[in-house]
């Protein structure tokens, strides 16, 4: 067995710390040892996004980073989206659009998205569609989470501008 | 966009938030992989890898001496359930087929094949463990080709499997399992009549459903003999009663916890995990969740049918089928028991042919078991007579839009294989289609072309059962057992909301246990919405009824005289509406149960036409979808947005299938791509915007005329696109997919003179 190293991070913006060993991916850290179950194993080697989470404010794969290189950097996940009871914006545009059926890839498009919109919340469709290319989506064909990313992306711009 | 479907009902046609929604934009959903009780150990299932393969001796010692292992086991493990055979409601399965696909005993059949599997503290230490088993195996010859599969000198998989063929059996064994045959009226005339004849062979790959969430369970086998399984699973009691079976274990003793499900697409019904982590768990004497690696889900479940189709169709000048012949050869994979006969039953359903023969052939080979796939069978059937029809429509100068009106399965269309059609929405797709927006704007740009094709799937009722508890509030608490893949918990709410003159938010609905309501098939055969919807109605009828007869006391008349319009109650010069008879009998007496179950028989009957536009790159061919639409009847639209999501990704899902997905096999019989990037699904940067165009024409069999929607729009996609490429570069394909190398390839020889 391997031996286990203390990492200090910051997730969804506590202070946390947990100890894992070399082995172990993000992925598996937040869900087995953190409890934050929210991002998903898909696929286990960065094919499919469904394990997105945000490392300094940058969209990763989870399963490819390793617990051991979060040291000292702050982690958002899925959980950590929505902010004092309310939905974000995001949230709000997939359920009113209905952008989600089995709903196991929702928490990575969402994370990913919301990377992509706080740079730039007037992404175009092409845009969105190339930054969401790294996440996969098999029920929805993808029109209602396009879509729901569109208008999120307006009503951030317009809250940015009020 | 979705046309402006007539408001006749309060509730249905309306867009609510789905009551599950909250917990799925937020992570807090619970599926299998995220059920971690604290005593929990990791399993990992060591496989075979070879294609085919005969397994001498397993020793699994130097994985029970490592530290921190908790339980092995084998084949075994598991009772010996020989010839025994369980219905499964969509058909029965032979449980030896099942048991031994779950763990191989003699022989491993592919490569992937479960031999061993091992529970430990944690999965690292188990897998480390499962790869210390030592197998000895014998490789034999193996066979990944359908039609190589079939000749009498191919490798054979099982000594005891006959060609069974109208009530008779084979001599000799063979990999061919099944034969199947229907036909009507002369063909032979049928096709003398013709002044047209066209006849093509194609060929398909195998694929795979490809859901995101990989096959999870956790299995808990308490000491008194009681199991409790949570699973990703399309139907819990479906679940239960395999997995009771392979363990010989009674009905009463296990318990399936359906969780949230990351996908299934009818891959997700037979089960690969359950008894495995529940024997480890017995052995080890705690809960053991397995969660599969993604290879191992290409490698080891689903896919759907490779299969090589030929048909055969007749026409007169002025654009009548007079004839159509089709031949199919559909892989079932390791075991019988495949996807061929709704093949064979799909091939010609969308047409009047007053002559038809279908022949048909199931066959093992060196591949998973075959699973159901959207459609199961349909699509590829489609692919080889859509593509035909519109090959005779170019042969007689019109449109296929025009050949399809002509010859259009209507009520009182008799199937090849028997059924005679009651009312059906295929003419109205039709003229929707006719009349689109899409069809009527031109198409310009060099190597553009559009392709229309129809595709149809029958979409089942079986058992349904559901209960509503009424609040003291009128509010209702309904309780079903339908695995909610894509937002039924809402579906089957509004119609229940819908009876009752409520809103959809007044009715909370909960998918619970096996325990914990009454048998409920899975969630498959486009069946949930119609038929757990329709014991949602009736479970609101029954609360109406019981409401009536006590109202009848309060108010001092007879329960006959009671109306019930539009969710209220009146007589008497009293008038209440739910809600407020509801609370008033809450005080009054005791509280308030509805309940309902219906087993309908008939099939829901669901037909589609899509448009496409596409532009092939002729240097590399790559094919680009410019523009695509989905017209479907869905009897009724309970919740427009999410048939229009059941329209949109099942079309995605054909467009993979026509121009990427395939399993790669190497000489080896090697799947050598079994990983999401290699294994090529559409991307949101793939494709465009899917417009959708929802007809209604009512399902008589149905309270609001609800049908089944989940699986038609599968079937279209490959034959609507191959008909496009060959619009606009005129290359008939003829293999799935038609992928860049193939198609570059088809280019290629056609400027070469073929």
């Amino acid at each position: 067995m391997g031996t286990k190293q203390l990492v200090s991070t910051t997730i969804n913006g506590e202070p946390r710390q947990f100890i894992c060993e070399a082995r172990q991916s993000l992925l598996e850290v937040l869900r087995d040892e953190v409890g934050l179950t929210g991002c998903k194993e898909g696929c286990n080697n960065g094919n499919c996004g469904a394990c997105s989470v945000l490392l300094d404010g940058q969209p990763v794969n989870s399963c490819l980073v390793f617990g051991l290189e979060v040291d000292g950097k702050e982690i958002t996940t899925i959980e950590g989206i929505a902010q004092g009871g309310e939905f974000h914006a995001l949230q709000q545009c997939f359920l009113e659009g209905a952008a989600l059926q089995c709903g196991i890839c929702t928490p990575g498009f969402i994370v990913t998205a919301k990377a992509l919109l706080d740079e730039n919340p007037g992404a175009s469709e092409e845009e969105i569609r190339f930054q969401l290319a790294g996440n996969l989506c098999r029920c929805t064909g993808y029109d209602k989470i396009i879509r729901a990313v569109m208008k999120a992306g307006e009503q951030m711009a317009e809250t940015a501008a009020s | 966009m979705t046309q402006e479907i007539k408001q006749e009902y309060r509730v249905l046609g309306t867009r609510p938030i789905r009551h599950d929604g909250a917990d799925k934009v937020t992570g807090k959903a619970i599926y299998t992989a995220d059920v971690k009780p604290q005593s929990m150990a990791s399993g990992f299932i060591l496989r075979n890898p070879h294609a085919h393969a005969r397994i001498k001796s397993i020793d699994t010692s130097a994985a029970e001496a490592m530290e921190g292992v908790l339980s092995v086991m084998t084949a075994a493990d598991l009772p010996d359930v020989t010839d025994k055979v369980a219905d499964l409601g969509e058909g029965t399965v032979n449980l030896s087929y099942l048991s031994h696909n779950i763990l191989a005993r003699d022989k491993a059949l592919y490569r992937g094949h479960a031999v061993a599997a091992v529970a430990a503290i944690n999965v690292h230490i188990a897998e480390e463990a499962a790869n210390a088993i030592k197998v000895e195996y014998e490789p034999l010859e193996s066979v990944t080709w359908v039609m190589d599969a079939m000749k009498d000198d191919a490798p054979l998989l099982h000594d005891d499997v006959f060609t069974k063929s109208g009530g008779e059996q084979s001599e000799q064994p063979s990999n061919v399992s099944v034969h199947l045959n229907f036909q009507q009226g002369d063909v032979q005339k049928g096709f003398e009549e013709a002044d047209v004849v066209v006849e093509r062979e194609f060929k398909m790959a195998t694929v795979h459903q490809g859901y995101i969430e990989p096959h999870a369970v956790l299995a808990d086998w308490n000491q008194d003999g009681r199991i409790k399984v949570w699973a990703s699973t399309q139907g819990a009691f479906t679940c239960r009663q395999q997995t009771a079976e392979v363990l010989q274990v009674p009905l009463s003793h296990v318990t399936v916890v359906p969780c949230e499900i990351g996908g299934g697409f009818g891959g997700k019904i037979a089960i690969y995990l359950e008894p495995v982590a529940a024997v480890l768990s017995r052995k080890a004497g705690r809960p053991v969740q397995i969660v599969m690696r993604r290879n191992d889900v290409f490698e080891a479940t689903g896919p759907t049918p490779g299969a090589f189709i030929r048909v055969k169709l007749g026409a007169t000048k002025d654009g009548k089928l007079t004839a159509g012949e089709a031949w199919l050869a559909y892989e079932s994979g390791a075991y019988p028991g495949g996807m061929l006969g709704p093949g064979c039953m799909c091939v010609f359903s969308c047409y009047d042919i007053p002559n038809a023969l279908v022949d048909g052939y199931e066959v093992c080979l060196n591949k998973p078991h075959i699973k159901a796939y959207r459609a199961p069978g349909a699509t590829q059937a489609a692919f080889a007579c859509e593509s035909v029809i519109d090959e005779l429509a170019n042969e007689l100068g019109i449109s296929i839009l025009e050949l399809q009106q002509k010859n259009a399965a209507k009520e009182g269309t008799r199937r090849v294989d028997g059924p005679v059609y009651p009312r059906v929405g295929f003419v109205e797709c039709l003229e929707a289609a006719a009349s689109s927006d899409h069809w009527n704007t031109p198409l310009e740009g060099e190597n553009r072309g559009r392709g229309l094709a129809s595709g149809f799937w029958f979409g089942c009722g079986l058992k349904s059962s559901v209960v509503a508890s009424v609040n003291s509030d009128g509010t209702v608490n309904l309780t079903e057992g339908s695995t909610d893949i894509g937002g039924t918990r809402t579906s089957i709410a509004m119609q229940m909301a819908e009876v009752l003159g409520l809103e959809s938010d007044d009715i909370n609905p909960r998918v619970v246990d096996t325990d914990n309501i009454g048998y409920t098939d899975v969630t498959g055969g486009s069946r949930t919405t119609f038929a757990t919807g329709m014991a949602a109605y009736e479970a609101g009828r029954d609360l109406q009824r019981q409401m009536t007869v006590r109202a009848a006391d309060l108010w001092e008349c007879k329960p006959e005289d009671i109306q019930i319009t539009a969710g209220v109650f009146s007589a008497n010069g009293n008038q209440a509406n739910f809600k407020e008879l509801a609370t008033e009998l809450f005080k009054a007496g005791e509280p308030l149960v509805g309940r309902a179950t219906v087993a309908p028989e008939c099939s829901t009957n669901g037909f589609g036409t899509h448009i496409v536009d596409v532009e092939v790159d002729t240097d590399t061919g790559k094919v680009t979808i410019l523009r695509y639409t989905v017209i479907q009847d869905a009897g009724k639209a309970v919740h427009p947005s999410y048939v229009e999501g059941q329209l949109q990704g099942g079309a995605v899902q054909g467009i993979g299938w026509a121009l990427n997905e395939e399993y790669f096999f190497d000489g080896c019989g090697e799947m050598r791509n079994a990983s999401f990037l290699d294994y090529r699904m559409p991307t949101a940067y793939d494709l465009p915007m899917i417009d959708t165009i929802i007809v209604e024409a009512a399902n008589p069999d149905h309270p609001y005329g609800v049908r089944g929607v989940g699986e038609t729009p599968i079937v279209p996609p490959p034959a609507a696109i191959a008909n496009a490429i060959h619009s606009a570069i005129g290359v008939r394909m003829e293999e799935l997919p038609m992928s860049p190398p193939r198609l570059w390839k088809a280019i290629q020889q056609n400027q070469n003179g073929g």
